[in-house]
């Protein structure tokens, strides 16, 4: 910003800002001088008392005469003069300043309400832990609720009387399924090459070698290929999830379904947990396998087995019933994972942080749950027996 | 019309595009395109949707890198300027106004306007808050200073992001559509707040914009882009080119809205 001189600023040295007030008959005269310029900081600021004492109805002239370059740094400093003449009781002439400052000046209020900071409150224990459970409970009845609506529309889509499209449900599937396989692969096989790995070290000890396999093969189709599956999925895609669904709440796009009449329910949350809890139990199957594998792969190269002793064993080892125990628990996180990322996307505010917000918050939410779930289906384990 | 020369007396222009082409890949939006932004105007780059018009911005904000051409700025070639120097043109010289103000909606709007001058000068934070007041009370938004852009409305969205372009006080200011989506009233408000930084502040004004109104309220100098021919097919201010411009196409985009604005016209 450049005024009164032609000159470009890195090419003419700057002589420092003045002012001085001389009183007059009638009020007051503040001379101005030297260069204005905001960004090298040495603009002095008006006393806001500056004018205190002033007789009511005097006046603030102005000379601006020896002004040189100015830019806001200048109006930083009437405006301060503008404020304390109000506060003062004086009246200012602007007839001294250039035409621009004026003008400029002119779309100042004259006043400055400085925004009272919120008021600090005490903490308060009761209220706090009112408000959290609260929230809590409020929560869980939403979750139901959107966990009841998607069973209705699952309910109804098996039925092919829902609203929702096939190809956003294989576009889903697509992303959840096919590109997780090798995320999914790499996680497992290690988890089941360290299971063998620490069996290994152990059992050779007590020359129980071959009981790798029944380790390996009961901890991964148990436990592990269900839980690491479920988690990488909390991550990959219940992130993701959250933060397309913030972002089109944040774009509008959730209002714009809602006012066409498409249920939110029926075209986002449905077409995403059905591809989940469709793939994960799938994912879980292949989670087993390349498990076991890894398994397979260690036990081979550290123990003195054969091949063929170790497929046996673990054919021995692992019944049918604990393929549906943790079948029937990949199918339980997926759903937990799909309603709880859609409902935090839902509930995001809408700014660009928001959505970070709500991506990380549905991955945390969802690795801690799936870890929890794990521990109530494992004390339902042994209640029934399996 | 004619071909741009120099506005005064030898004098060089503020901006000029010299046989600017734009293209995406293969795709040619603008091509040999040239005018000269005359120090302290108000430029209006103009014409029908989808002609190029925000894309020749970006060229001039340096967003996109031409074809072919140069952009000069005060004579120095800027895209042919290392990065590092159109970095520094670009912070000490120029702010800009979004069409959706793109305020960053994590921050409060007095931290928008704060954030630019807290990383490029020394400025402590008592003179820097000093200062915010002051930009966000000449567009009228100091009650605003602690609200979050997401609690704005659309109109103060947008003074509230010339605020933020006005931070560091550049002396070329740039408006992708700065009255879109506005109602008439805060338009012609926005004007008017336009017109007096121009004339406060001598900024050189340059505006993308199809709003006639507000186009024959402030501009005083324009380019008017074709999206058949791909190139600039008339040069002056607004009104001028509604009434004297040969070329049938402009004066039909210039004067249709005229005339449904003043209705008896048509007869």
């Amino acid at each position: 910003m450049r005024n009164d001189t032609p000159n470009s600023p890195s090419t003419r040295v700057e002589s420092p800002p003045t002012w001085q007030i001389h009183r007059t008959q009638g009020g007051a005269v503040c001379a101005l001088g030297g260069d204005w310029i905001a960004q090298t900081g040495r603009d002095p600021e008006f006393p806001a008392d500056g004018l205190a004492g002033s007789a009511t109805g005097a006046t603030l002239a102005f000379d601006g005469a020896e002004l040189g370059r100015w830019d806001t740094g200048l109006i930083a400093f009437l405006w301060g003069a503008k404020r304390a003449a109000t506060a003062a009781g004086v009246t200012i002439d602007h007839s001294g300043l250039p035409e621009s400052a004026r003008k400029l000046l002119a779309l100042l209020p004259d006043s400055l309400a400085e925004s009272a900071p919120a008021p600090r409150r005490g903490f308060r224990p009761l209220n706090w832990l009112g408000g959290k459970t609260i929230g809590m409970l409020t929560e869980l009845g939403f979750i139901s609720e959107l966990l009841a609506t998607t069973a209705k529309g699952g309910m109804l889509s098996l039925a092919a009387r829902a609203r929702i499209r096939a190809v956003d449900l294989l576009a889903n599937i697509r992303d959840a399924g096919p590109s997780a396989l090798a995320i999914v692969g790499v996680v497992n096989f290690l988890i089941g090459a360290i299971l063998a790995f620490v069996g290994a070290v152990q059992l050779r000890k007590f020359a129980a070698d071959i009981f790798v396999a029944n380790l390996v093969g009961l901890a991964v189709v148990r436990e592990m290929a269900a839980v690491m599956t479920a988690i990488v999925m909390a991550g990959r895609t219940g992130g993701a999830y959250a933060a397309r669904i913030a972002t089109m709440r944040g774009n509008e796009e959730i209002d714009a379904l809602e006012v066409v009449g498409i249920p939110v329910s029926d075209y986002i949350v449905l077409p995403s947990v059905l591809a989940l809890t469709v793939t994960m139990p799938l994912l879980y199957l292949y989670g087993c396998l390349v498990g076991m594998l890894g398994g397979f792969v260690v036990a081979l190269a550290m123990l003195n087995i054969t091949g063929l002793g170790y497929l046996n064993q673990t054919i021995d080892a692992v019944p049918l019933d604990q393929f549906v125990f943790g079948f029937s628990k990949s199918i339980a996180f997926a759903i937990m994972i799909g309603v709880t990322s859609c409902r935090i996307g839902l509930v995001a505010g809408r700014s660009a942080a928001d959505v970070g917000v709500a991506a990380t918050r549905a991955v945390v939410v969802g690795i801690v749950g799936v870890i929890a779930m794990d521990a109530v289906f494992a004390v339902i384990a042994d209640v029934v027996g399996i | 019309m004619a071909a741009p020369g120099p506005a005064g007396s030898g004098e060089t222009p503020l901006l000029a595009l010299r046989g600017v082409t734009l293209a995406f890949g293969p795709k040619v939006i603008q091509q040999n395109l040239s005018f000269d932004v005359r120090r302290g105007s108000i430029f209006a780059v103009m014409g029908g949707s989808g002609c190029g018009k925000s894309t020749v911005l970006k060229a001039m904000i340096g967003l996109l890198r031409p074809k072919a051409g140069s952009f000069l700025v005060e004579g120095e070639d800027y895209w042919a300027a290392t990065e590092a120097r159109r970095t520094e043109i670009g912070r000490q010289r120029f702010g800009v106004l979004f069409q959706n103000a793109a305020l960053w909606s994590a921050m409060t709007v007095g931290m928008n306007v704060a954030l630019p001058m807290q990383m490029f000068t020394k400025l402590d934070e008592p003179t820097i808050r000093r200062l915010v007041m002051v930009k966000l009370a000449l567009v009228g938004m100091e009650q605003a200073v602690d609200k979050l852009p997401s609690e704005l409305s659309g109109g103060m969205r947008k003074r509230a992001g010339l605020a933020r372009a006005l931070a560091l006080d550049p002396d070329i200011l740039f408006f992708d559509e700065p009255s879109a989506g506005l109602d008439p009233i805060t338009s012609s408000r926005l004007d008017d707040l336009i017109l007096n930084l121009r004339d406060g502040l001598g900024t050189t004004i340059v505006i993308v914009s199809h709003e006639l109104p507000s186009l024959f309220a402030i501009a005083d100098d324009g380019v008017f882009l074709d999206a058949q021919t791909k190139t600039a097919i008339a040069h002056g201010s607004p009104s001028v080119l509604r009434d004297t411009c040969s070329d049938h196409q402009v004066t039909a985009f210039m004067r249709r809205e005229h005339d449904d604005a003043d209705g008896d016209k048509k007869v």
